[in-house]
């Protein structure tokens, strides 16, 4: 367990936004952050990236309190795709994948620095992204779907032990979305994902949190999570769940029950 | 504005070929780019100097220059070793150094508050200064001597700084606070300076406001060029310094601390040393619009976005335009005089459409 937390709360304006949670994300693995619009996916992850301090509680890296840590030291071991970035800028593909170098510089070496370390580890990145040979493309010029692999790219090319994404699919068509959860999967990198698409999410992750109201209601493998009980009770929706042949659990959606939706 | 890209699907290779990041022509461009500036800046120097009333050759420059360093040559007749000594080398230089260090100050504020329209004196500087300016004029402090004036010019600067500080508070903050907060301060210091103005309504305060708003380089002296020489000199060694975190800035605040650059920090940090920088330079020129806001943009075009190469070639662009901008200020009409901050726009407008019109059509 690389990446904990204990009994933390984080509010906003008095309103608990994460209500005590204590969680061990598994260290290698693909966890899933499941949960309705506003259950707190985006504040647990901000909170697990250092981003945001706990009001209570803490966040831990191998067992050392995150916010005693040294910023730059979280930025080599963790990199955060956030669900929106923007820019006005004018900067090429390179030059926003070796952002993600920026946590390794050295600042008395920022002169004359031979940084073809640097730059391999981002065109390595750019290649496990399918973006390989776009460094010369403009920011301006891509999709939001490219630009989303882009992000990712930059993330991989910070080197992380632990890869924190907010709704990495959003913008990407099936195609790509699948594309970037086999790779997610297959990394040795620990991952942590807030996820929309359960079916998508009981595939590839191998892990999963469901969030309801800033806790954690459930936790365990896609099938111990996903279930026809769990799924009414925190997306008030009725669902079947059929398992696949690899034992993953598989969802079909049915009306809305009107007594789970009261 | 840019060809629309083919769509791609993987393992697919479009017409443009692939550029890996380390073949990327355009970081090499860039660095092609900011090596001009260096030869440029001192050829500009030399002949801008030669530029006047009084003809002067490019050898006799030289020879002026020689002597004052102590080189055994025979000095020019006085008034010729004057007029290039003490009147046109530290007013050129004085140019050079004024519109670098503006330009590498407007270039890092840019980027902290994500706004394309900041300017060296989004920070209150330029209306502090005049407020300083008409404030030693009227109440008589050091009998109205220039360095009294200088003097009141970079305390009221610095005054107004405070108060955008003060308001946008210590943890700082988003960008559109920081704008409005040195909106809210350019505006107070603005109306106090009126204030002054009308009360003591004579001629004299009226033409040193009008000399604060447009900024002139007329009044340049070696000891300004010294003081404007640290100021730049230290502006743009703290900032290139800083360079990685100004390029982690280009996401926002919260992307910029992910990749390990503490944003209250930086911004503190750089907000300090860039409104002192141009509180000197205002404090020597006025406040010389334009170069500030416009020469990052147009360098941004030639070298890209990363700082570690921008920010050099805005010192030196910077340096190369208000050079120019000056000289033609002094030149062209002559001896009439025309405010440097009308060339700067005057001339400034024209070389960027045509810079935005060469970029837009080559990418």
């Amino acid at each position: 367990m690389s990446l904990e937390t204990r009994d933390v709360v984080w509010a906003a304006g008095g309103a608990p936004i994460i209500d005590g949670i204590t969680i061990s994300i598994p260290r290698g693995g693909f966890t899933g952050l499941l949960g309705p619009n506003g259950c707190g996916k985006s504040t647990l992850l901000r909170l697990l990236a250092g981003l945001l301090r706990p009001g209570e509680g803490a966040v831990l890296l191998d067992r050392r309190r995150l916010s005693e840590l040294p910023r730059r030291e979280i930025a080599r071991r963790l990199a955060v795709v956030a669900q929106e970035v923007s820019t006005d800028v004018d900067m090429t593909v390179a030059d926003v994948v070796m952002l993600g170098r920026i946590p390794h510089r050295t600042r008395p070496a920022l002169m004359g620095r031979d940084d073809s370390l640097d730059i391999r580890e981002a065109e390595n990145a750019l290649a496990r992204c399918d973006l390989a040979g776009w460094g010369g493309r403009h920011w301006s010029t891509l999709s939001g779907g490219e630009r989303q692999r882009v992000n990712i790219a930059r993330a991989l090319a910070q080197g992380p032990t632990e890869l924190l994404l907010d709704e990495p699919t959003n913008h990407l068509d099936i195609h790509h979305q699948i594309d970037l959860l086999r790779m997610l999967a297959a990394v040795p990198t620990t991952v942590v994902a807030a996820l929309h698409d359960l079916n998508l999410a009981a595939q590839y992750c191998d892990h999963l949190l469901l969030l309801e109201a800033g806790r954690v209601v459930a936790s365990g493998s896609p099938a111990q999570v996903l279930t026809e009980q769990w799924i009414e009770r925190v997306y008030r929706v009725r669902a079947t769940v059929d398992t696949d042949s690899d034992g993953r659990p598989h969802l079909r959606y049915g009306p809305l029950s009107d007594a789970a939706s009261s | 504005m840019t060809s629309h890209a083919p769509p791609r699907v993987a393992g697919h290779v479009g017409p443009e070929p692939p550029v890996a990041v380390s073949r990327d022509r355009r970081r090499r461009g860039a660095l092609s780019a900011a090596g001009a500036g260096l030869i440029l800046l001192p050829l500009s120097v030399a002949f801008a100097v030669t530029l006047g009333a009084a003809g002067l050759s490019i050898g006799e420059v030289f020879q002026t220059i020689a002597v004052h360093l102590g080189l055994p040559l025979t000095p020019l007749p006085a008034l010729e070793d004057a007029i290039v000594w003490e009147l046109r080398l530290p007013r050129v230089l004085l140019a050079a150094l004024v519109g670098g260090g503006l330009a590498v100050c407007g270039a890092v504020l840019q980027a902290l508050t994500r706004n394309p329209l900041a300017d060296p004196y989004l920070l209150g500087i330029s209306s502090g200064a005049s407020t300083g300016a008409v404030a030693v004029l009227i109440l008589g402090l050091g009998s109205g001597a220039a360095a009294a004036l200088t003097a009141g010019a970079f305390t009221g600067s610095l005054m107004a700084f405070c108060c955008v500080l003060a308001l946008i508070g210590v943890t700082l903050g988003g960008s559109i606070r920081v704008v409005l907060a040195g909106v809210a301060v350019s505006q107070l210091f603005s109306a106090l300076t009126s204030l002054i103005v009308i009360w003591a309504g004579d001629a004299q305060s009226t033409r040193g406001v009008t000399f604060w708003l447009l900024g002139s380089l007329a009044s340049a002296s070696w000891t300004g060029a010294a003081l404007c020489a640290a100021a730049t000199g230290i502006g743009l060694a703290v900032c290139w310094s800083a360079s990685p975190a100004l390029d982690a800035f280009a996401f926002g605040r919260e992307a910029a601390a992910s990749l390990g650059v503490s944003p209250a920090r930086t911004q503190l940090v750089l907000f300090v040393v860039t409104a002192l920088s141009t509180a000197t330079l205002v404090a020597a020129s006025g406040a010389i619009g334009f170069v500030g806001l416009v020469v990052p943009h147009a360098v941004r075009f030639l070298v890209g976005s990363r700082h570690r190469v921008l920010l050099p070639a805005c010192a030196l662009y910077g340096a190369i335009f208000l050079l120019w901008a000056d000289t033609a200020a002094r030149t062209l009409f002559s001896p009439r005089e025309i405010p440097v901050g009308v060339l700067t726009a005057l001339i400034g407008v024209p070389a960027f459409a045509v810079i935005m019109r060469g970029r837009s059509a080559g990418s």
